[in-house]
């Protein structure tokens, strides 16, 4: 590897092989370096893939029969829960399962090998086991990188696409380390269930899938959600918090992740499965005020390494799949000027701002700080909805008159004021 | 029945790095002014355990899932981990 790059893309996950595809697809020379032994070896995520911004990196990637996608989902569920009690709200459509369909559970692991391997088709090159460790840099513009064996590599610029705890980014001087406030801590397991049992049990079509968020209990109260989704074979089942309150509360993950599996609403669901693998992860969730600048001479950084994750929809491998496309077409249109420098890489940001990237995080950049300052809000409100659910589908002798008065009492325990300013905070959730 | 982390760890594919990719800055930090330990707490495959005889944080590297959550847990940011090199530590399956 001793030639010189247009591009050196740093991380082979969603980020960083839709940045890859893009410049090999221009004619760009370009070599993505990876640190796992294998695309995927050191990812995680849910998983929900969002077919749109990926059909833009690779158009009708769905019709691939090799593409590594678990199952369409028709059903998306949410779930509010108190220890014995729930809420659910679901929307299922036939027209999310037309191709192409809204989108796909994947198993990431399979998915980023099937998608690293079309950016190798595009013309990319891929290394895999090679630790990028340090950037070259001269009179302060990023020639390139030096890997953990000490080669170094040099390229007219590099996308860091290196994940939530981006050491490029660190290196290149746009960021320090990241704050417990700033993640959340997900851990998940993979569970082997048959596929009949999993269509039986979440009420689905053959092939087709569910996801559901659980909020409530399962979190012990913490500013998170659990989440069961539904693969071919498998069922997903995970749960993420905030790492300061897991720090506050030393709440040990997995064991967190053991009372959800006791939970009476999941128990059933994953009843008789086998559990396959265990994972944990980061997932950036500072938000808008966490993005840190996303260039300087010679470098850009995409996806979770720029912080851009929109937790409240679920969304990030999306955001980083259109990161690293938005990053590419800006390191093409730097070629053709012949010029890599921060100010021809400043138009990556306005393209940014330009899409739902930057609007959307924008437009959530309170909502987690609001719920946070609302005590006990994620304890309070699903005991509200079962209670009040209870209420209205309780025949217990009482006039609906004191049902009517006893819920107005339950409501009232917020307060209104506190009521109105929480449903304020929360409405940009909603749609 | 809850399945112990020892187990779930179990399931996991890790090719051994030669050397820790995990340390401890100053280990003197963790007995003298962090009474809390919250890597003993927070850390999704156990690698932090206090170990009294020695007084000194046990770090079981090879269990690491490379999560990078100790590197924030740290009140004192005394925890030093590095990815490890050349393909090595956990190898995901699924992910």
């Amino acid at each position: 590897m001793s030639e010189k790059f247009d591009c050196i893309v740093v991380g082979a996950g969603p980020a960083g092989i839709s940045a890859a595809t893009s410049l090999a697809q221009a004619g760009l020379s370009c070599v993505v370096l990876e640190r796992g032994e294998y695309p995927g070896a050191k990812n995680v995520q849910g998983a929900v893939l969002y077919t749109r911004m990926l059909a833009e990196v690779l158009p009708d990637f769905w019709k691939d029969p090799e593409a590594a996608l678990e199952r369409p989902i028709a059903e998306q569920r949410v779930c509010i829960a108190t220890e014995d009690s729930w809420v659910q709200v679901g929307y299922k459509s036939q027209r999310f399962t037309k191709p192409p369909p809204n989108c796909y559970t994947i198993i990431r692991v399979r998915f980023d090998q099937w998608y690293a391997k079309k950016a190798q088709e595009a013309g990319a090159e891929l290394y895999c086991g090679v630790m990028v460790r340090d950037l070259i840099r001269k009179n302060g513009r990023i020639l390139g990188i030096v890997t953990s064996e000490g080669d170094e590599l040099s390229a007219s610029c590099v996308i860091a696409c290196d994940g939530v705890n981006s050491i490029l980014a660190q290196k290149a001087g746009l960021r320090s380390e990241l704050r417990a406030q700033e993640v959340a801590m997900g851990v998940k397991e993979i569970l082997a269930l048959d596929a009949a049992k999993i269509e039986d049990r979440f009420n689905l079509e053959k092939g087709e899938g569910a996801t559901i968020e659980i909020f409530g209990a399962v979190t012990q109260g913490m500013m998170g959600y659990a989440f069961l989704y539904t693969n071919q074979e498998t069922l997903s089942l995970g749960v993420g918090c905030k790492l300061s309150e897991l720090q506050k509360r030393r709440v040990k993950p997995y064991e967190l992740l053991e009372s959800v599996k006791q939970h009476p609403f999941v128990r059933r669901l994953v009843s008789g499965s086998k559990t396959l693998e265990y994972s944990g992860h980061l997932i950036p969730e500072g938000g808008f005020r966490s993005i840190p600048p996303l260039y300087t001479d010679g470098f850009l950084v995409a996806g979770d390494a720029a912080q851009l994750v929109n937790p409240a929809f679920r969304e990030g491998s999306n955001l980083a799949m259109t990161s690293g496309k938005l990053a590419a077409e800006t390191v093409i249109e730097a070629k053709k000027k012949g010029d890599f420098s921060a100010s021809a890489l400043s138009s990556y940001k306005r393209k940014l701002q330009a899409c739902y990237v930057w609007k959307d995080l924008y437009e959530m950049r309170n909502l987690e700080s609001s719920v946070e300052k609302s005590p006990g809000f994620l304890e309070f409100y699903p005991r509200l909805a079962c209670d009040l659910a209870h209420l209205r589908f309780s025949v217990d002798g009482q006039p609906k008159r004191e049902h009517f008065k006893e819920a107005l009492r339950l409501v009232r325990r917020r307060g209104f004021f506190r009521l109105a300013r929480d449903l304020w905070a929360v409405r940009k959730a909603a749609l | 029945m809850a399945t112990p982390i020892e187990e779930k760890l179990g399931l996991l594919t890790y090719k051994k790095p030669p050397q820790s990719h995990i340390s401890i800055v100053d280990p003197s930090v963790c007995l003298e002014r962090c009474p809390e330990k919250p890597c003993t707490a927070i850390c999704p495959a156990n690698v932090y355990e206090w170990n009294e005889t020695r007084k000194a944080i046990a770090v079981s590297y090879e269990n690491c899932i490379e999560c990078g959550g100790c590197r924030m847990i740290c009140p004192f940011y005394n925890i030093d981990c590095e990815w490890p090199g050349g393909g090595a530590g956990v190898q995901y399956k699924y992910g």
